[in-house]
């Protein structure tokens, strides 16, 4: 029994068991309609991912000397779903693999394990998949198209042989079953010198069909709505708070819908930017990852604002169609100097330390 | 978005003040249904001769004494010191080091009243029923020598919070009735029970400080108190400028700084006090200990002990002598066999656990709890790394960031700690409650406060040191360059007879220099 001099000798029942268990349980939404939206794709890479970074982590437990109860707190099962959830549905299993050993292995033990690691460990192994292995990485599959999404034992063998193999498999030509992502194809588009409205009407673009996931890109991004629903289960049982989402999502609406009033044939309007892409799950799940993330209340404002500005301005203007889960990488570099600057005003002084 | 609405709210008035911050434990208020209990005198009873923040008193008494209830046994020698009362009529049978409610378990000489079972009463101290007519100083004075302090639990010597200063005019005196701690019930049951007594005490403060109005504060979970202070108030005559007010329940709002920001909106500056923004706390206890002080002459010689906890069947409030040993208190509630428990010194959230069942019941003893090894487990589980989940800031009331505080204090930078305001802690255990992992947030502040402390101990001894060991070199020289002056004196007086050539070119050679 630990040493127990010390008050309070009572506590609230929170844990990090919970804590990880309840953001798995809001990902469920954006799990099931990815499996909806992709079928056993979707299945296979979830449970690659989720096993291979269970499996790493135990290694990497052993190895260290450390207690394999280690694993119940959850926190590398989430790992493996955000990572997966990241992924296109398209990526071969030996990308879903390395993913997750990334994940795992750079992402997090090499800091020191939980607590300890400086940025999202799905994202940054996400990252290192894009910037190694951009071709895979931006090979969308359009959902519901060409691998039927049905859960039953015909397409889990052409599914598999998908995952294993790769699309030869389905003795398919890539260009049929891939597409490119609205962001991906504006961006492309914008390049040409083509008007935003043009290029999304050649996209046959629909706002409802956004929302509801029926858009190519990575499995768990496509719906906003199963999404949101996660995330305000995060925030109704104050998993997170409203600081970062709120800061982040208003950044980028207010940013894309001053430029886009501005100068509509070159930004996207504001509703496309929160859509498309990641923004949606990295505002409510990845930029809130407490661990790199910051502390206190005020801190997390500036991390979320911080987060918004490099997203719209990579997707406005950087290199890649994608800019959120750049943006959530470079603001969590930035989050010790937050943490130290952004201290809340302690009661009886003075903003600035003086009493 | 809701603190700030919250905020302009405020402004508007539409909403009460309330301090950011703050957990809602669970209650377990059991006790607060029950009538309040005297319990029996002990046969023996240990009166340490520290029972308050300040200087310990020394004995007036020698061992064989007999002494009377009321009698003052131990003079107060310090500033923040208020003497010691015998508790009952016996004879002094011993005078030693005795084990004390303390963490660390340490002991301090205690004077050892053995019972007569008269209980005769000291009467030399005259009501003072006409104290509208008397000087605050000297209703002050009478305070400070029934041995008062502050009966929260912080022990504060209550006449110190008396003094009036002109530059600090009093505006307003706070009753404070929250007892936001868990199981504890001393202060409802008081309220519920004595409420004209707490309404004397009352005014007798207010006249004592000069107070304008009053404010009785007390939280949700009681409203059967509220409504008891309430029909006192509308008995009593003369105190229309006081009024009671409901707050809602969270803990730590009986701590007194978040307890003013809650009642009136304005801060307590760090190291000042809340007499510099015109308002003095009392625990309604204490204010009742000032009637009985002042209408009825009678010294602090029992409070009232919450003796409760999940391992006990039958808690009661109860009204106990002080210097009672706490094992018979609890015996008192049928725990006769105390092993396997854990038991708590005050409230869970910060009380501390008794490592030693004999310690008497003293001033601070706002209750006595017996918890079972499950509970305590389950409140104490291995820490597990911190997740940086932030709930510890936004729980802290002082606002500040446990989580890198902790981080600063357990990596022994405590300048770093110092500058993330390590002092300002008040450690209520807010952010320990909350913390997902089970960090001991609180214990790392406390061993970070202790080592600064006992740093700055030791440069104060160094500074003295190195005071001493200079001075002495000064000496040394000194005595070396008078004894040198001495000899070329004494050479200087006969010398000339025998050498005066030589001292002559030594003479020219100095006024030359000076010239």
């Amino acid at each position: 029994m630990p040493v127990m001099l010390s008050p309070p000798h009572a506590h609230g029942g929170d844990s990090i068991r919970m804590t990880m268990l309840t953001v798995i349980l809001a990902l469920l939404p954006a799990t099931a309609i990815s499996v909806y939206l992709f079928g056993w794709l979707a299945v296979l890479l979830i449970v690659t991912c989720m096993g291979t970074a269970l499996l790493t982590e135990a290694l990497c437990l052993k190895w260290m000397k450390r207690p394999l109860s280690t694993l119940l707190d959850n926190s590398a099962a989430l790992t493996g779903l955000f990572l997966a959830l990241t992924l296109p549905a398209a990526v071969p299993w030996w990308m879903a693999v390395l993913a997750s050993v990334f994940a795992i292995v750079l992402g997090k033990q090499i800091y020191g394990g939980l607590g300890y690691n400086i940025f999202n460990p799905a994202l940054s192994a996400r990252i290192i998949l894009l910037i190694s292995f951009p071709l895979h990485m931006t090979t969308w599959i359009m959902p519901m198209s060409a691998v039927e999404p049905a859960l039953n034992l015909y397409d889990f063998s052409l599914c598999l042989s998908f995952f294993l193999v790769g699309p030869d498999a389905l003795k398919v030509g890539f260009d049929a079953i891939s597409m490119a992502s609205p962001l991906g194809y504006v961006k492309t588009e914008a390049t040409l010198g083509v008007p935003v409205s043009e290029a999304l009407n050649a996209y046959n673009y629909s706002y409802l069909n956004a929302f509801l996931g029926f858009e190519a890109g990575s499995i768990g991004e496509t719906s906003a709505l199963a999404l949101l629903i996660g995330g305000i289960f995060l925030l109704a049982r104050h998993t997170i708070t409203w600081h970062i989402p709120f800061s982040y999502i208003a950044t980028v609406l207010l940013l894309a819908g001053l430029f886009n009033a501005l100068y509509p044939e070159q930004f996207t309007p504001p509703l496309f930017h929160l859509f498309a892409g990641g923004l949606i799950l990295c505002a409510f799940f990845m930029a809130t990852d407490p661990v790199s993330s910051p502390v206190t209340p005020l801190g997390q404002i500036v991390f979320g604002i911080g987060c918004g500005v490099l997203t719209w301005s990579i997707r406005s203007f950087g290199g890649y169609p994608e800019g959120a889960m750049f943006a959530v990488l470079l603001m969590n570099c930035a989050v010790p100097l937050i943490d130290h600057y952004f201290r809340p005003r302690v009661y009886g002084y003075k903003s600035g330390g003086r009493s | 978005m809701p603190a700030m609405l919250r905020k302009l709210a405020q402004r508007l008035g539409m909403l009460q003040h309330s301090f950011a911050g703050g957990v809602h434990p669970e209650m377990f208020k059991v006790t607060a249904g029950l009538p309040i209990e005297v319990a029996p005198i002990a046969p023996v009873h240990i009166l340490p001769m520290k029972q308050h923040i300040g200087e310990a008193c020394s004995p007036l008494v020698k061992v064989g004494d007999r002494v009377l209830r009321g009698q003052k046994i131990a003079k107060s020698e310090g500033y923040l010191s208020v003497p010691v009362h015998a508790p009952t009529s016996g004879r002094v049978v011993r005078i030693e080091e005795h084990a004390i409610p303390h963490p660390s378990g340490m002991g301090l000489p205690c004077i050892f009243v053995e019972s007569d079972g008269l209980d005769e009463v000291d009467e030399s101290l005259e009501p003072m029923a006409d104290w509208r007519e008397i000087n605050p100083a000297i209703l002050r004075e009478r305070v400070r020598m029934c041995g008062l302090a502050g009966l929260g639990g912080a022990v504060f010597p209550t006449f110190i919070k008396l003094i009036q200063d002109k530059r600090f005019p009093i505006e307003t005196l706070v009753l404070n009735g929250i007892e936001c701690e868990p199981w504890l019930t001393n202060d409802h049951r008081m309220m519920l029970e004595n409420p004209d007594d707490i309404l004397s005490g009352m005014a007798i403060v207010m006249h004592m400080v000069g107070a304008k109005s009053g404010i009785i504060a007390i939280e949700d979970n009681k409203p059967d108190a509220a409504t008891a202070m309430r029909e006192a108030l509308s008995r009593a005559s003369d105190m229309e400028n006081v009024r009671v007010v409901v707050l809602p329940t969270r803990y730590p709002q009986g701590s007194e700084k978040q307890l003013i920001y809650s009642l009136t909106g304005k801060e307590v500056a760090a190291g000042r006090l809340p007499m510099h923004i015109g308002v003095v706390c009392q625990n309604v206890g204490t204010s009742k200990a000032v009637h009985d002080a002042v209408m009825l002459g009678r010294t602090l010689t029992e409070r009232l002990v919450t003796v409760s906890g999940d391992a006990c069947d039958n808690p009661a409030t109860m009204s106990v002598r002080l210097g009672m040993p706490v094992r018979t208190l609890f015996a008192q509630r049928g725990l006769d066999d105390l092993s396997g428990l854990h038991l708590l010194h005050g409230g869970p959230m910060m009380g501390e656990r008794l490592k030693n069942v004999d310690v008497p019941v003293i001033k601070s003893t706002t209750g006595l709890l017996a918890m079972s090894n499950a509970t305590m487990q389950q409140a104490h589980t291995e820490e597990q790394p911190c997740i940086r989940c932030g709930h510890c800031s936004e729980a802290c009331p002082v606002h500040l960031v446990p989580n890198l505080l902790a981080d600063a204090c357990r990596s022994d930078q405590f300048d770093k700690a110092e500058n993330y305001h390590l002092f300002d802690c008040i450690e209520c255990g807010s952010c320990s409650y909350v913390c997902p992992s089970n960090i001991p947030l609180v214990h790392y502040f406390r061993y970070g406060k202790g080592q600064i402390a006992q740093t700055r101990r030791e440069q104060i001894f160094a500074e003295a040191s190195r005071k001493r060991s200079e001075a002495r070199d000064a000496r040394i020289e000194a005595e070396k360059a008078e004894k040198a002056a001495r000899r070329s004196r004494v050479r200087q007086e006969h010398a000339p007879v025998k050498t005066g050539e030589t001292v002559e070119p030594e003479a020219k050679d100095a006024t030359q220099e000076k010239s």
